[in-house]
């Protein structure tokens, strides 16, 4: 519950970006830079480093933080649900005609599968980002068309095989065959009557696979061939504050915090979802 | 012209450990409104048959391998998928066995009987809504506009059936085909379902095949019988003549197993001693000879035909040499099944039989043990 509540405020903060940030995230405010956040002064800063004016205070080139942090949950949240929604378009699909079909279309689906699937994930994302970059491809919208696809590409495979092994089981049940002996065309069997069956688990594995995906997009930013710059995203500010961590860590905790609370938020309101779809949890 | 003709059909699935011939060369008619009992044990080919005459069997490893299957004209095996997809829920409608698991858990009452409706009298939403509640009050649900909206876990169980018996009459097929319908249902509820189904195809000129391992469910149901035994006919007769006049041993087996309420009480029940024979390794004879009281050497050696019997109406027909009037053959033709059964020396010697079986027998005998002695014996 508390996940929910902390997942939708931070969408509301990422839709409302542009009234909530004080400043442009990516004008440089005042020459100092670094300045600490206000609400640090008494113990931490020096009142020359602070500046009312910020309450969280400047980066290392003198950009307002809380701007860019408001202005990044937006990149987060796209970069959460924008390839969650691929994977899961791109990993029911190839699922669902694997586990009905079976046969040949099954072995050549889940041979592929398999192959992605024994990647490492983030060697695999870090390859797609390094190659692809400076392609067309990944000029669109400062690197994050070419984000999503990598994220997509990379984590529908789990998905396939879950909502496979679904289809696998529910497909000798009863119930289908009673379609079946009605006349319903294998598509329509697949949409009305199997995936529905199929979604409770499909739910749960997209609220895990959420935060992870933002996982992703921080990793990528963090070391450098994420979105492009000055776009301000958590990840590429942790990894611009990383130079400075030394003199001022507040451009790197920041960012840090916001990515940790979310991702928690996800994973409380995932495991919150997969107790009330599964039955057995409730027992105990 | 008859609306069903299945002529020499053979059914078979391919295993790893050979090939099951689940239906082996049956041969039936059906005419329209008509209505037919399957009846034998499990495992003896019913319900493949009825799959069967719908195309339903999966495949791999099912195959149709032989045969014609002709309804109302055209050859079903003959057709393309989306002809036979025209046929199923429309033409041809089954109500299956078990209701707890035939209906779809997530969709509601209305929109699985609409389907068909949708599909095949392409009506929409609404029309399909208002033919829903029709169905539903036809086939008995209380208050049908209310429940149209339930999911099927708010129903129960003979509720259920009468909703697949709803969506089976749907778009008005000319043959149902009901798989043990009443199997999986309380005693008391079975005769309602049983008479809900009589009368509505009664209603609607339907004609139905009933598929059942029950003598007891078809006797007041159906026209016809047809005995099954190991993927073949064995016996054909009309209804009240199978009852009064049984002339295949099977057939008696049968009916020495279920209890009849016109019978003295101290009738004892009889069950059919040994085991059906493996579908993948088929003995040469007759496929009842193992198991059968009354055989001679002749049964061993050659199958007999499904022939007409001597002293009984004209389309009553026996797959067993001991009703055929043929050389070696007729020792069955005047006996009577009730007070004759057969050589106990065959009995005994099917008894040991069943016993020397490997896999079977030594699962009665763990099951008949407590744990402990099975253990030691074990070591």
């Amino acid at each position: 519950m508390a996940g929910l509540v902390v997942i939708v405020l931070a969408a509301l903060v990422a839709l409302l970006a542009p009234l909530i940030a004080p400043y442009d995230p990516t004008t440089v405010r005042d020459g100092t830079g670094r300045q600490a956040p206000t609400l640090a002064d008494p113990v931490w800063g020096d009142p020359r480093y602070t500046d009312p004016r910020y309450p969280l205070g400047t980066d290392q080139i003198g950009r307002d933080i809380l701007s860019r942090l408001v202005w990044g949950a937006r990149v987060s949240m796209l970069v959460g649900f924008v390839p969650v929604a691929l994977i899961f378009v791109i990993g029911a699909t190839v699922g669902m005609v694997a586990g009905w079909y079976g046969g040949w279309v099954d072995q050549i689906l889940m041979r592929v599968t398999d192959v992605i699937y024994a990647f490492p994930d983030l060697l695999f994302l870090i390859i797609i980002m390094a190659t692809l970059r400076n392609t067309a491809l990944g000029d669109l919208m400062g690197g994050l068309v070419l984000m999503f696809a990598a994220i997509a590409v990379v984590n529908w495979v789990g998905m396939a095989r879950l909502v496979r092994g679904q289809v696998l089981s529910l497909r000798e049940r009863e119930f289908v065959e009673a379609a079946r002996a009605t006349g319903v065309p294998a598509r329509r069997i697949m949409a009305r009557h199997l995936f529905p069956n199929a979604l409770a688990p499909v739910i749960v594995a997209v609220a895990f696979g959420i935060p992870s995906a933002m996982l992703g997009e921080a990793t990528l930013s963090f070391i450098g061939i994420g979105v492009r710059p000055p776009t301000p995203t958590w990840g590429a500010m942790i990894n611009e504050g990383f130079q400075v961590f030394s003199a001022s860590p507040w451009p790197v905790m920041l960012p840090a915090t916001c990515i940790g609370v979310v991702m928690l938020s996800f994973t409380f309101l995932g495991d919150g979802l997969r107790d009330a779809i599964d039955p057995r949890m409730k027992l105990g | 012209m008859p609306l069903l003709e299945v002529r020499d059909l053979h059914t078979q699935f391919h295993t790893r450990d050979g090939v099951v011939r689940a239906v082996d060369g049956v041969t039936f008619e059906l005419s329209a409104g008509e209505t037919l009992g399957l009846v034998g044990e499990s495992g003896c080919g019913k319900s493949v048959t009825a799959l069967s005459l719908m195309r339903l069997i999966p495949q791999p490893p099912g195959k149709i391998a032989q045969g014609e299957i002709v309804f109302d004209g055209q050859d079903v095996l003959k057709m393309d998928d989306d002809d036979v997809r025209g046929i199923r829920g429309n033409n041809i409608a089954m109500i299956f066995q078990d209701p707890m698991t035939s209906l779809n858990p997530v969709l509601t009452i209305s929109r699985q009987i609409s389907e068909a409706l949708e599909l095949h009298l392409k009506m929409d939403r609404s029309e399909a809504r208002k033919r829903t509640v029709e169905l539903l009050e036809l086939v008995g649900i209380p208050s049908a506009k209310k429940r149209l909206d339930d999911y099927p876990h708010q129903f129960s169980g003979g509720m259920r059936q009468r909703v697949m018996i709803a969506m089976a009459l749907s778009c008005n097929p000319k043959l149902i085909l009901a798989d043990e319908p009443t199997t999986a249902l309380d005693v008391t509820i079975q005769a309602q379902i049983l008479d809900l189904l009589r009368n509505l195809a009664r209603e609607f000129r339907t004609a139905f095949i009933l598929i059942t391992h029950d003598l007891g469910v078809v006797a007041g149901m159906t026209q016809r019988i047809h005995v099954m035994y190991a993927g073949r006919i064995v016996e054909k007769a009309d209804t009240a003549e199978l009852f009064a006049n049984p002339k295949m041993p099977y057939t008696w087996g049968l009916l020495r197993s279920i209890p009849r309420l016109d019978e003295r009480r101290k009738e004892k029940l009889v069950p059919i001693e040994g085991l059906p024979p493996d579908l993948i390794s088929l003995p040469p004879g007759c496929k009842f000879e193992p198991r059968c009281q009354y055989r001679r050497d002749v049964c061993r050696e050659r199958e007999p035909e499904l022939a007409s019997v001597p002293n009984a109406k004209p389309d009553h027909e026996a797959r067993c040499w001991g009703t055929q009037g043929v050389p070696g053959g007729g020792w069955l033709i005047d006996t009577d099944w009730r007070r004759e059964i057969g050589s106990t020396e065959v009995l005994e010697e099917i008894k040991q039989e069943v016993a020397q079986v490997p896999g079977e027998a030594a699962q009665t005998t763990t099951a008949d043990l407590p744990p402990s002695v099975t253990q030691k014996e074990g070591m």
